[in-house]
């Protein structure tokens, strides 16, 4: 007998009983679709986490007071000295692979123009703060480029922050009021969105000594480091840290190298895709049940046929490749179909949601098609045996 | 060539053996037609299952072209039903998804001949029994007298040098019963050794010798004309 032959019979066996096999194809199609549609959730998350990062810039480093790795030294611990701007001008003297520092400092202040008031986050910071962030302004300019400890009353203010309390004037120029201090409006910056958490667009920023003025402050929140594209990171994290060290006489700061972070998160997320993945193969083994029934029927339903067909001379390999051979179209076919549903799915998805990258990675792909066949065959190989087994007179009695 | 020597068959229905036969012995020439009759439960269509190899013997030797059928494999046994041994069935048995040329085809795929092969010999067959225009139908399409034919075709694409018959005509009026029954006698003509198990006398009378069954043993053997010796031992029989 040869492959098209008995593909050629095995398929009339599946399209003589067609609600039948729709109904579990079905459950193919369910699995292999969910395996797809939730590795897509998954690996769009991933990527979406990535992105974020990634509009952050590049080659970044990130200074943050305080320990968080704990050493078990006794003593060796205490309230940790405040990162100072003195911190962030003796790195720029200190390294020289240092393209820039942006020291950064945060608070909530209420922004007033007239008789309009909106209370926002101010964030403090420099110049070049916009260049190692990809900062784009829309009208005006950024924060002047001055000395870090030079605090200027001027202000860039977010494009939601200006509709809201310019109502249509031009802000650039203006003289507006942040907490007590009045500050002249030198740019707008253009419609970007949440950030890591901020939300760009409803913000006023200010130079940095400016801000510690305003929340009485000498600390700084964070110092953003730069590497010159060719420096190592690495190298430089260490190169920060030690010189920080030695100014605050302990290591009471973290350097945290974005990459690094990045690949925290990569991982932790690929390892959800991964559970995702798996906890949609559940309902493609529900589906193997579903075969393995549906074959059950088949078998008891064409014992006559089974007898029939040994009466013939078809030898038990025979009958066990045709029942085997259905088994597998069943679940070939569903997982094919699951393939293409689960593909439209993640496409209207993306079409929804354009901000959240779902794609069903290559591996989701060739695993789920790879199981629901594996399913197909495993389900159908006990229906399979049972019909090969038949007694022929038995079979044609059709009892 | 069949030859039975000391055939008996026993079931275990609960703790009871039943002995559906009992030391048959007999010979059956190739070419030759035999109706076996007798009443229900008489062991008839057991005996036709092991000379169709679909069922063995207890005890007892059976040979088929001086091959003792008890020493063959399971693969060899599919291959003497293959190509030795037709079956028409009185129910017919055709695969109600499949067309009727299809039905014929059946055991020529699993045979593993070539497409090509296939369809001039099922064209062949189909002419045969006169249904060359049936071809594309479904069974459910068909009468029953025209689905016995195509399960007629479907035993003989094969060749084989037996047709094994289980009450072929009862199911079908006299018309077309009769009709079926010229096509066995012709075949028979040809050559096919024809076996036939029958309640019907004018089934039988057609048969060169008729084997009366009762109880599991050959109880009477008597050419096919005279058939009248028989029939009122076979009314007692039913009545009891």
């Amino acid at each position: 007998m040869t492959l098209a032959d008995l593909l050629r019979f095995s398929l009339k066996g599946l399209t003589g009983h067609g609600l039948r096999t729709a109904l579990s194809l079905l459950g193919v199609v369910i699995g292999v679709a969910a395996v797809l549609i939730l590795t897509a959730l998954g690996e769009g998350a991933r990527r979406y986490v990535i992105d974020q990062f990634a509009s952050l810039g590049t080659n970044l480093l990130i200074v943050v007071p305080g320990k968080t790795e704990t050493t078990g030294t006794v003593g060796a611990g205490g309230v940790p000295n405040d990162l100072t701007l003195q911190d962030a001008e003796a790195l720029v003297r200190g390294i020289p692979e240092i393209e820039r520092v942006a020291p950064l400092t945060m608070g909530t202040e209420q922004v007033a123009f007239g008789e309009r008031r909106r209370q926002v986050a101010i964030l403090g910071t420099t110049y070049d703060y916009m260049l190692a962030r990809q900062i784009e302004v829309a009208r005006g300019s950024f924060l002047p480029d001055e000395e870090m400890h030079r605090g200027s009353p001027v202000a860039v203010v977010g494009p939601k922050l200006a509709r809201e309390v310019f109502s249509g004037e031009d802000p650039v120029g203006q003289i507006i009021r942040v907490g007590g201090w009045r500050m002249r409006v030198v740019g707008v910056l253009a419609w970007q969105g949440v950030k890591m958490g901020v939300d760009f667009d409803d913000l006023a920023m200010v130079p940095v000594s400016t801000a510690m003025q305003i929340f009485n402050r000498t600390s700084l929140f964070r110092i953003l480091i730069q590497s010159s594209s060719h420096a190592d990171i690495d190298i430089l994290r260490d190169k920060s840290r030690r010189l920080l060290t030695e100014r605050h006489g302990e290591e009471d700061i973290t350097v945290i190298s974005q990459d690094a972070l990045l690949t925290t998160f990569s991982g932790i997320l690929g390892a959800l895709t991964l559970a995702l993945g798996a906890i949609a193969a559940i309902s493609l083994t529900v589906a193997g049940i579903g075969i393995m029934n549906v074959m059950l029927v088949s078998v008891s339903e064409r014992t006559r046929e089974v007898g029939l067909l040994k009466a013939l001379g078809v030898g038990r390999r025979q009958i066990l490749s045709v029942f085997l051979t259905e088994a597998a179209l069943l679940s070939t076919f569903g997982g094919l179909i699951g393939l293409v549903m689960g593909w439209l799915a993640v496409g209207a998805l993306v079409r929804i949601y354009p901000a959240f990258p779902a794609a069903a990675p290559n591996w989701a792909v060739a695993a789920a098609l790879a199981v629901s066949i594996a399913v197909g065959v495993t389900f159908g190989l006990l229906p399979a045996r049972r019909a090969s087994r038949l007694d022929p007179v038995v079979a044609l009695a059709g009892r | 060539m069949i030859k039975l020597s000391d055939i008996s068959r026993t079931f275990q229905v609960g703790d009871e053996p039943v002995h559906a036969l009992v030391d048959i012995n007999e010979e059956i020439r190739q070419g030759e037609h035999v109706a076996i009759m007798g009443p229900s439960g008489s062991g008839k269509s057991t005996l036709l299952n092991i000379l169709g190899c679909l069922d063995k013997p207890s005890t007892g030797s059976y040979y088929l072209d001086d091959r003792e059928v008890a020493e063959l494999d399971e693969a060899a046994l599919t291959m003497v039903r293959r190509h030795q041994i037709g079956f028409v069935f009185q129910f017919f048995h055709l695969v109600h998804r499949l067309s009727a040329a299809e039905n014929v085809e059946l055991p020529m795929i699993f045979a593993g001949q070539p497409r090509a092969e296939r369809r001039g010999r099922v064209a062949k067959a189909l002419d045969a029994v006169g249904l060359s225009h049936r071809a594309d139908h479904l069974p459910d399409q068909l009468s029953g007298g025209e689905r016995q034919r195509v399960a007629l075709a479907r035993a003989t694409v094969m060749e084989p040098e037996i047709l094994l018959t289980d009450e072929p005509t009862g199911n079908l009026d006299s018309a077309s019963g009769r009709v079926v029954l010229d096509l066995l006698d012709r075949m028979n003509d040809e050559g096919l050794t024809l076996i036939v198990v029958t309640h019907d006398p004018k089934v039988a009378h057609r048969a060169d010798r008729i084997l009366v069954l009762v109880d599991g043993r050959i109880e009477r053997r008597v050419a096919g004309d005279q058939i009248s010796e028989i029939l009122a031992m076979l009314a007692d029989e039913d009545e009891t």
